[in-house]
């Protein structure tokens, strides 16, 4: 089939896809964007996190025919041109970088708990939204002080 | 992954006549099947797409009653209102559930019909008689801390894997579902099956029959209620035991019990001889461990799962020790 | 110094949060295949009838690889101490150049296809038969079978002090424990990918890596190249742990898939896949005993251990070497012993041997502690070393009692009820557990190159890693301060066998062997630079001895005289100016390597060095369901001094998080039947999640230690080491429970 997507806000098409590739797969082999990352493949680590249309979803588990006509956002268009996101400025500032592998699924997911929430997330809140991301570098804490920040930041926006 | 024929289904007509092709299945959320597919347990040859479905409103009926469209997504489900006030311990049986972003995908019909976790399901190098019929249960004997302790049989001992069914199972829960012969209802207590000799039937769905809706009937005593999922991780981890319950108390009696177990057959388990032997008795620590014994007396442990059998027993009394403690509901 | 020491942002922050950053699975190429692996089901025999049939007419198939039909390869090298690349083959199999099977999950085809859904679905429809020969594959029963490990120069197996086992016999007190771990995975989040692409008889391989130049080594040996044909590159690795270090099959059959097809080819692993073909930590079954007076000296100390290791490799874990260095007994014995096994090999994994031997040996001294009715950091106290306790050499820096004494104060370890099970908070009982954290320090040679161009910057090429460590903003750093430019000036190209070779990043040895490297070649630089200027005609600086001029700004000045490195070199009319440490023939290669050894094995003659720490946790066990959470946890460390204070509070955070994975929920499970692993998932295999994991306070002393370049001790590995150990007594102190089994999983407490 011929797959149109809207992603990170630009009309993509790919030729010639199975429905059933998954999202992952087309949106790094195919469109050029690596930024979800492919780590499991079983929704169970939340390297892949991606917006469809607005709700963050494991990429890994979606067919690519499922995300025909919708609209899709990774990691790659949540900075505005040179300008980071708060998120992933508070991510850099706050050390919750390591490896990298698990950032950019985190920082997705956490964009979303910050546009969902008014003001800064409880940590339980915080912790449980992100359990389904899983990091093996940081310790976690700092991803933690990175979603306060930034959700400080957008609270004072 | 097998290469099959796709296709999206705009509405519930299509979708039931789209699924009479031979070897196909219904698509929603893909949380489990897809995983399903990729490592070849599932391999069907056409996927109904019915993500695109209009089945995502939880509607209050006139009687009481809260229909809740299959196609609704567990995070959806979990925090809208109506289920948050009048039947708490599905919220928190929902969120207790998966990850936020498994939520946001999984529907509530996938839910009520996801596959087991035992590790030898998934492995096609091991011996399953639910993924096979007649090669095997490697289970037995082997890697079974997380496996049924009620129902189980000499062919297959596994569990259930959803929390959402352990609440609907308490809260008396209706699924409906529909196919080009028509609609039926049935009730979700007994919609699971109990493997017996042929583990590979799971459900009383029939394979062209779509999950249209979950109806919930209207049921005070819900309002006060809790579930309690006992995991390996803080979150993120399928139960070892879970507990849905909802508790009913006057005069320092009990008036109403509802009880259902997780992570401990290959149905949501509810709790009947439990609740009988709570109805009428003081709501006092003692009555919650006999009804917690009540129920486990007809328990069954494999090799490494006797563990959840003591398990169970406490979680079910510290549950309706929390719910009749004041605020204990929340 | 200006930057070293300071809470930098890594380097590659912008380029990791934005996607930008390429991991070895996103450099696209044209005409991209794509590779994936069948997997042996048994665990030892023989392949009788494989059935590629279906598999090579399903369309979009490029080629399906069997041992019926692949190319020859080389077989792996014999293990050569004085060549280390030797080391890099994680097992000896000649991976589908051979019909035998030697672990369940083996490799035995490689399907090539146009998508990777196409390689997949025809790797499933490829039909194995074997013919299966007995194999030893349940460990538990294989312990009996366990024979004396033997020392090696890199690691020491056994040693002895005195007759321990009598002293025991005759200790006024004594405990004599068996303890038990379970086998885990590192599970980093990137699985183990690989892009490989022949330019004729040149390879060019993308692989997250520890070692790029054994990579490259390792293949050049197996398909016969000279090893300038091979280059490997790696600048991001998402993490590693040691599951990275050496050369596992799925590079070795990307590399011989590509060249089969005249492709590119990517091969990405699954998480089934890396379980399956690259090993982890070993299972452990260990004895500590410990004699002592009533006071709480200890007389005895015996530390022995039963590890297992694949028939066809696995590293040797160093599980006694904490009771080597930690307690002054009067008499002390360490054995440790290994038992071959039909199961792939075991591999090293964040601290290997010292994580789960100091599980071992800080519980014991925590029991001990309660039966003498004595605090556990007065225990510690009493038998703190001054020399190292087995030989008697010196330690080249130790703060151990002064990370203890800083903890307990923050920690707030003097106030709390001593007694078991005295500490309730509803339904949570509480308890807090303490023990020591220590993991040896080591240097490898390490090769680099710094450029100073005449526009004032400075590229340092070095083949280091970046794992996560914050590697390359640390040298950015440490270069900075040593040439006195700003940061700024700086880049650090790594990760390619392109650059000149440094060490592998593992054993917590990377910066403190890059960093020897790099000052010295800083040093060389600053002379060829001071010694240009003083020579080129005009310049304010001829004339002058290199003591009379310091370097600052970007420059080099006598008071007001004196310009910057930009001036220096226009008007010498040099375009750069570049100083090397290391060599660059084979032969120079090999006097380093020799030069080196003999220096590090004289060095350790006489100095006994290690990054050591204090953990201090506080759990809540569920007094119901026996659930144990981490409440708090503080963990203070002598680690040298610190380069990063951001980068280093993260590694050490990062380890401690592993170790509570360790403690409470990590446990790869191999059926005893078949070797197979059960829970090769990350839905199965628990790794802590953001929720298990509380505020974790870390701090360090940031004291140099003496004999290291700058003062640096590695600190990637100390942060998981005590950490079991820490959880298991806090786990006694809240429930009255000894568990001397990882993990430490509810059913236990029940």
């Amino acid at each position: 089939m011929r797959v149109n997507v809207i992603v990170n806000g630009e009309a993509m098409t790919a030729d010639d896809v199975w429905e059933g590739e998954s999202l992952l797969y087309a949106l790094r082999e195919r469109l050029g964007l690596p930024g979800a990352k492919n780590a499991c493949e079983q929704g169970e680590c939340g390297s892949c996190t991606v917006y469809l249309d607005g709700i963050p979803v494991c990429a890994c588990l979606v067919a690519i025919g499922q995300a025909e006509g919708r609209s899709v956002v990774t990691v790659e268009g949540l900075a505005d041109g040179e300008s980071l996101d708060e998120v992933q400025r508070a991510f850099v500032e706050c050390g919750a970088v390591q490896c990298g592998f698990c950032t950019p699924g985190l920082i997705v997911q956490a964009h979303s708990l910050i546009a969902s929430t008014s003001g800064v997330p409880e940590d339980a809140e915080i912790r449980e939204a992100l359990a389904g991301n899983l990091c093996r570098c940081t310790g976690y804490e700092k991803i933690l002080d990175a979603v306060r920040l930034a959700a400080a930041r957008k609270a004072a926006l | 992954m097998k290469d099959f024929a796709y296709v999206s289904a705009p509405d519930v007509a299509t979708a039931v006549r789209a699924i009479t092709e031979p070897g196909a299945k219904f698509l929603g959320g893909g949380t489990n099947l897809v995983d399903l597919m990729r490592q070849n347990v599932e391999r069907p040859d056409t996927v109904v797409d019915i993500t695109r479905l209009p089945l995502d409103r939880v509607e209050e009926l006139p009687d009481g009653r809260i229909r809740i469209g299959a196609m609704m997504r567990n995070s959806a489900l979990a925090a809208h209102r109506l289920i948050r006030t009048r039947y708490p311990m599905l919220a928190q049986a929902l969120l207790a559930g998966a990850s936020g972003q498994l939520r946001n995908m999984a529907t509530v019909g996938g839910n009520v019909l996801q596959r087991t976790r035992c590790p030898y399901f998934v492995d096609l190098a091991a011996r399953c008689n639910k993924r096979e019929p007649g090669s095997g249960c490697d289970a037995i004997g082997g890697f079974n801390r997380n496996a049924a302790i009620f129902g189980a049989s000499e062919s297959c001992v596994a569990t259930h894997p959803s929390d959402m069914c352990v609440a609907l199972a308490a809260l008396d829960a209706t699924i409906e579902l529909e196919s080009v012969r028509g609609v039926r209802r049935l009730p979700l207590v007994g919609f699971h099956a109990l493997p017996g000799d042929a583990p590979q039937h799971e459900t009383a769905i029939a394979a062209d029959e779509l999950i249209t809706a979950i109806e919930l009937p209207d049921l005070p005593v819900a309002a006060r209620s809790r579930y309690r999922k006992v995991r390996d991780r803080a979150s993120y981890a399928f139960a070892l035991v879970s507990v849905a319950a909802a508790l009913e108390v006057r005069d320092g009696v009990v008036t109403e019990a509802r009880l259902a177990l997780g992570g401990v057959a290959s149905r949501p388990w509810r709790a009947h001889a439990a609740e009988r032997a709570l109805m009428g008795a003081p709501a006092t620590e003692e009555s919650f461990r006999r009804a917690a014994d009540a129920e486990l007396a007809g328990a069954v442990a494999q090799s490494q799962n006797a563990f959840k059998i003591e398990l169970a027993r406490r979680a079910v009394t510290a549950t309706l020790r929390q719910l009749h403690l004041p605020g204990g509901a929340a | 110094m200006r930057y070293v020491g300071q809470p930098i942002d890594r380097l590659d922050g912008v380029a990791k949060t934005t996607g930008a950053a390429r991991f070895s699975a996103e450099y696209p190429y044209p005409n991209l295949a794509y590779a994936a692996l069948v997997h042996a089901t048994i665990a030892r025999g023989r392949i009788t009838r494989i059935d590629t049939g279906t598999a090579r007419k399903t369309p979009g198939v490029l080629a399906v690889i069997t041992h019926g039909n692949a190319p020859e390869m080389k077989p792996a090298p014999k293990p050569n101490q004085f060549d280390m690349s030797t080391l890099a083959a994680a097992t000896s199999v000649n991976y589908l150049n051979t019909d035998e099977v030697y672990w369940n999950g083996q490799p035995v085809a490689v399907v090539v296809a146009e998508t990777l859904d196409v390689a997949r679905e025809a790797a499933y429809l490829i039909e194995v038969e074997y013919a299966e020969y007995p194999a030893a594959v349940d460990f538990a029963a294989e312990e009996g079978n366990a024979r004396p490990q033997k020392s090696t120069m890199l690691s020491e197996a056994d040693g002895r002090k005195g007759d321990a086992e009598a002293a025991l016999a005759d200790a006024p007190f004594a405990l004599d424990l068996r303890y038990t771990t379970a086998q885990v995975n590192h599970n980093a989040i990137e699985p183990h990918s690989t892009t490989a692409y022949w330019d004729g008889d040149h390879l060019i391989l993308h692989e997250g890596s520890q070692n790029v130049a054994w990579v490259r080594d390792h293949l050049a040996i197996r398909f016969d190249l000279p090893k300038q044909n091979v280059r490997v590159i790696s600048p991001f690795v998402g993490g590693a742990f040691g599951g990275k270090s050496f050369v596992w099959p799925g590079t070795v059959l990307t590399a011989l898939a590509a060249k089969v097809t005249g492709r590119p080819v990517r091969m990405m692993l699954t998480r089934e896949g890396v379980f399956r073909t690259v090993g982890g930590r070993t299972p452990s079954i260990q004895r500590v005993a410990i004699g002592a007076q009533l006071d709480g000296s200890m007389t005895a100390l015996i530390h022995t251990s039963v590890c297992q290791v694949g028939r066809t490799g696995g590293w040797s874990e160093q599980v006694t070497s904490v009771s080597r260095h930690l307690y002054d007994a009067a008499n002390i014995q360490v054995q440790q012993n290994l038992v071959g096994m039909d199961l792939l090999a075991n591999t090293i994994m964040r601290a290997p041997g010292e994580s789960i031997g100091s599980f071992a040996l800080e519980a014991t001294v925590d029991e001990l502690a309660y039966e003498l009715g004595l605090d556990p950091i007065e225990l510690r106290a009493r038998n703190e070393p001054a020399r190292n306790p087995l030989d008697g050499k010196a330690f080249s820096h130790r703060l151990l009692m002064e990370c203890f004494e800083e903890g307990a104060k923050e920690f707030g370890w003097a106030g709390r009820p001593q007694e078991p099970g005295s500490m309730r908070d509803g339904r949570w009982l509480i308890g807090m557990g303490v023990a020591a954290a220590y993991h040896p320090a080591w240097r490898f040679p390490a090769n680099l190159t710094v450029r100073l161009s005449d526009d004032g910057t400075v590229l340092i090429r070095c083949g280091l890693h970046e794992m996560g460590m914050g590697s390359a903003t640390a040298v950015s750093q440490i270069a900075a301060d040593a040439l006195c430019v700003p940061m700024a000036a700086v880049t650090v190209a790594y990760g390619d066998t392109a650059l000149p070779d440094t060490t592998t990043a593992g054993a917590s040895s990377q910066t403190a062997s890059v960093t020897a490297s790099l000052l010295a070649a800083c040093a060389k630089l600053d002379r060829a630079v001071f010694t240009l200027a003083r020579k080129t005609p005009g310049s304010p600086l001829r004339g002058l001895r290199r003591a009379d001029v310091t370097a600052r700004d970007g420059g080099l000045y006598n008071g007001s005289r004196g310009e910057s490195y930009h001036d220096i070199l226009r008007r010498a009319g040099r375009a750069s100016v570049e100083a090397r440490v290391g060599a660059d023939t084979r032969l120079g290669e090999i006097a380093d390597q020799v030069r080196s050894m003999s220096k590090f094995l004289l060095d350790r003659r006489r100095w006994v060095k290690a990054a050591c720490g204090a953990q201090f946790c506080e759990v809540l066990v569920d007094s119901d369901t026996g659930e144990t959470r981490i409440s708090r946890w503080l963990g203070v460390f002598d680690v040298g001094r610190v380069v990063n204070a951001k980068t280093a509070a993260s590694q050490l955070r990062g380890g401690i998080v592993m170790g509570i994975g360790l403690a409470l929920t990590e446990e790869t499970l191999v059926d005893p039947r078949n070797g197979r692993i059960v829970n090769a998932s990350l839905s199965e295999y628990h790794v802590p999640v953001h929720a298990d994991i509380p505020v974790i306070d870390v701090r360090y002393l940031d004291d140099p230690d003496p004999t290291m370049p700058l003062g640096v001790v590695g600190i990637g590995e100390v942060g998981v080491t005590g950490v079991a150990g820490a959880v298991a007594n806090a786990v006694f102190h809240a429930t009255g429970k000894r568990i001397r089994d990882l993990p430490i999983t509810l059913d236990k407490l029940l």
